[in-house]
């Protein structure tokens, strides 16, 4: 009993091992290729399980998705010789795994390195016969074509398939920016002095408007004003002339009266007479017989 | 060669060419009915070992309860958030809902969940220059999930990394074709829309399974470089505000007290023509009586008025009667100390209230001689 659970048990897991050696698995993910003693048998697995001979047959497996690869700050001279810091990045992914080993060793730096040299070849030479304006609001989709097509005679050497090139991030370099900050503050300055003005501007306008106004208001007040009392002195006037005129030298008379009280007469008068006028008539006559 | 390249029929867990999950019940029969047949099978068939007994059915006995025990590992559970990816032997096979879920376990069947309705963020903030070559500072939120669980898990390693500097890519592209004004004002809504549709349309290209929900342009600022000037400008807005305000702060003052004294100085033209006009009908209803009684005794009337006049001048005055008849004579006369005579009479008069001081003396003038100076003096007077 025991001899036979053995012998099953030494079976199942020889055959284990077995199996385990002549099968491999091919992800969704995966490119796989096979070798006999270091040449490649195949190369365009789909994925699922596949058949190996062990010891004979090994595999490799590459990655079957897009990689990115993000290069880092470069830096490239427009056609006014401004400095740009720019980044961008490849998004490639293998499609002939067997071109590809063979190229690259499956060192995906190495595809990675001629992809960049190509590509930054082709940046440099685009933006060199641009200005920054034209770099920077550039139709990008156009640029990355003109990377594809650059990449493309690489890529098919190297067996893969360059999805996108995108620059990423374009920056003046640092002292250009502090130019642009300069830029940008007198910019600010000629806006803050153009509000300024235009307030002075709408201050005077307003403040004159509201003088003009008021001596409008005031002269014509003025102009009505005298009216009136012309309108008054004149029907006083008629009033005098109309009384006046009834007997005028009683007028004269009285009138001269009336000035004397109010002119002469005060404290501090001092009036010297000679006693021969009217008023002292009976001073040294009885009978006021004037000489 | 694989199994796979010979055809799906002869693959040995597809069997019966079902395409779905296989129903439970259905493989654990068809399990049992194997694992019987082959070590009942071999005990009779192979004749090696004498009768099948106790052993044989015991080693069964334990293989089966593995074998249960493995089949129940292939339970999982998908959550109503979540998707599950089944890869058999790497392949893709199969989308699997929420709910309770069995799969072949491992080896043959991997399973993968992907979450495609939570929405993911991240953000970005950075300097970069617009399409007038200025700096614009931007502070960008990104939001997505994931709408497609196969193309998410197979197409692109790093789907998130490549978003983000899709991401990158794109909104520079977008804000390197606008203005900054553009981006700064008006702009910041459609760069947003434009960004995402960038974003979406590249992604789509990679088939990366992602769907880009919103953009939000949080920030879009000057850089702190030109912040002072910035500021500057912006309170110059307010200076101009203010000044506007100030200048009509100053209309509304000055325009009301004009209308004011325009009102004020016809009321009191008015007033002065009423004024004058009463007067003079006054003095000439005085100068009609009087002249009524003069005209009937002349001489007297007259005479009366003349003395009484004259009275009334010399008892206030300072007299000097000079009987001139002496001629060739100089007359010293001190007049200077005949009015400081008068004077301190005066003040003696009301020393008693207003020592110290000179008292002036009382002003006698009646009203005739207050009206005749009123009248010049508003005559004269204009504002």
């Amino acid at each position: 009993m025991t001899a036979r659970a053995n012998l099953l048990l030494i079976v199942v897991v020889v055959l284990g091992v077995v199996v385990n050696m002549s099968v491999f698995t091919v992800d969704e993910r995966e490119w796989a290729i096979k070798f006999r003693f270091g040449e490649i048998i195949k190369s365009d697995f789909a994925p699922g399980l596949h058949l190996k001979w062990p010891l004979v047959n090994n595999v490799v497996k590459y990655p079957d998705r897009i990689l990115n690869y993000d290069n880092p700050n470069e830096r490239f001279l427009t056609d006014e010789k401004k400095n740009l810091d720019v980044d961008y990045f490849v998004a490639w992914r293998i499609r002939e795994p067997g071109q590809y080993y063979r190229a690259t060793g499956g060192d995906q730096r190495v595809a990675q390195d001629r992809l960049t040299a190509i590509i930054k070849d082709g940046i440099k030479a685009e933006f060199s016969s641009r200005s920054v304006k034209e770099v920077v609001s550039a139709e990008r989709y156009e640029l990355m074509e003109q990377m594809l097509a650059r990449a493309s005679s690489v890529a098919s050497e190297l067996g893969i398939e360059v999805v996108d090139v995108r620059v990423k991030r374009i920056d003046l370099a640092d002292e250009v920016s502090d130019s642009v900050f300069n830029r940008m503050r007198q910019e600010r300055g000629r806006v803050a002095s153009q509000l300024r003005a235009e307030g002075a501007e709408q201050s005077e306008k307003i403040r004159s408007e509201a003088d003009r106004q008021r001596t409008v208001i005031l002269a014509q007040a003025y102009r009505e004003a005298e009216s009136v009392r012309g309108t008054g002195d004149g029907l006083a006037a008629e009033i005098y002339a109309e009384a006046y005129a009834k007997n005028p030298e009683f007028y004269a008379f009285y009138r001269s009266m009336q000035a004397y009280r109010q002119s002469l007469g005060r404290d501090q008068d001092v009036l010297v007479l000679t006693p021969d006028s009217d008023f002292f008539r009976f001073l040294q006559q009885q009978f006021g017989e004037l000489e | 060669m694989g199994w796979n390249d010979s055809g799906d029929q002869q693959n040995p867990w597809k069997q019966g060419g079902e395409k779905g999950p296989p129903d439970l019940d259905a493989v654990v029969k068809d399990l049992q009915r194997k694992l019987t047949g082959l070590f009942g099978g071999g005990g009779t068939g192979g004749g090696r070992g004498g009768p099948t007994g106790l052993g044989g059915s015991f080693v069964a006995a334990v293989l089966v309860g593995l074998l249960a025990v493995w089949a129940l590992l292939g339970f999982y559970k998908i959550d109503d958030a979540e998707r599950g990816v089944v890869l058999r032997f790497g392949e893709f096979n199969r989308v699997s809902m929420p709910g309770l879920r069995w799969r072949v376990p491992w080896p043959v069947e991997a399973l993968e969940k992907v979450n495609v309705t939570k929405r993911e963020e991240f953000s970005y903030n950075t300097r970069m220059l617009t399409g007038d070559e200025n700096i614009v500072a931007i502070d960008l939120i990104v939001q997505y999930y994931r709408s497609d669980p196969e193309a998410y898990l197979f197409n692109v390693r790093d789907p998130q990394d490549t978003l983000r500097d899709v991401t990158q890519s794109a909104i520079r592209e977008t804000v390197g074709k606008s203005d900054l004004d553009f981006v700064l004002t008006t702009g910041r809504a459609e760069i947003a829309e434009r960004t995402r549709e960038l974003i979406q349309s590249t992604m789509d290209t990679y088939q990366s399974g992602l769907t880009i929900f919103q953009v939000n342009l949080q920030k879009a600022n000057f850089p702190s470089q030109v912040e002072a000037s910035v500021q500057d400008a912006v309170k110059a807005r307010e200076d101009r505000d203010r000044l506007s305000l100030e200048a009509q702060a100053y209309a509304n003052d000055i325009l009301p007290r004009a209308r004011g004294t325009a009102v004020r100085m016809i009321q009191e033209a008015e007033a002065y023509r009423e004024q004058v006009v009463a007067d003079a009908q006054g003095d000439v209803n005085r100068f009609e009586k009087i002249l009524a009684e003069y005209e009937k005794a002349p001489q007297v009337t007259r005479q009366r008025l003349y003395l009484e006049t004259l009275e009334a001048v010399m008892a206030n005055s300072t007299k000097v009667v000079l009987d001139s008849k002496g001629e060739g004579n100089l007359i010293y006369l001190p007049l200077d100390r005949l009015m400081e005579g008068r004077r301190n009479d005066g003040g003696a008069a009301s020393r008693s209230d207003m020592s110290g001081s000179r008292a002036l003396p009382q002003d006698t003038s009646d009203r005739g001689a207050n009206r005749l100076s009123l009248r010049s003096r508003e005559r004269g007077d204009r504002p």
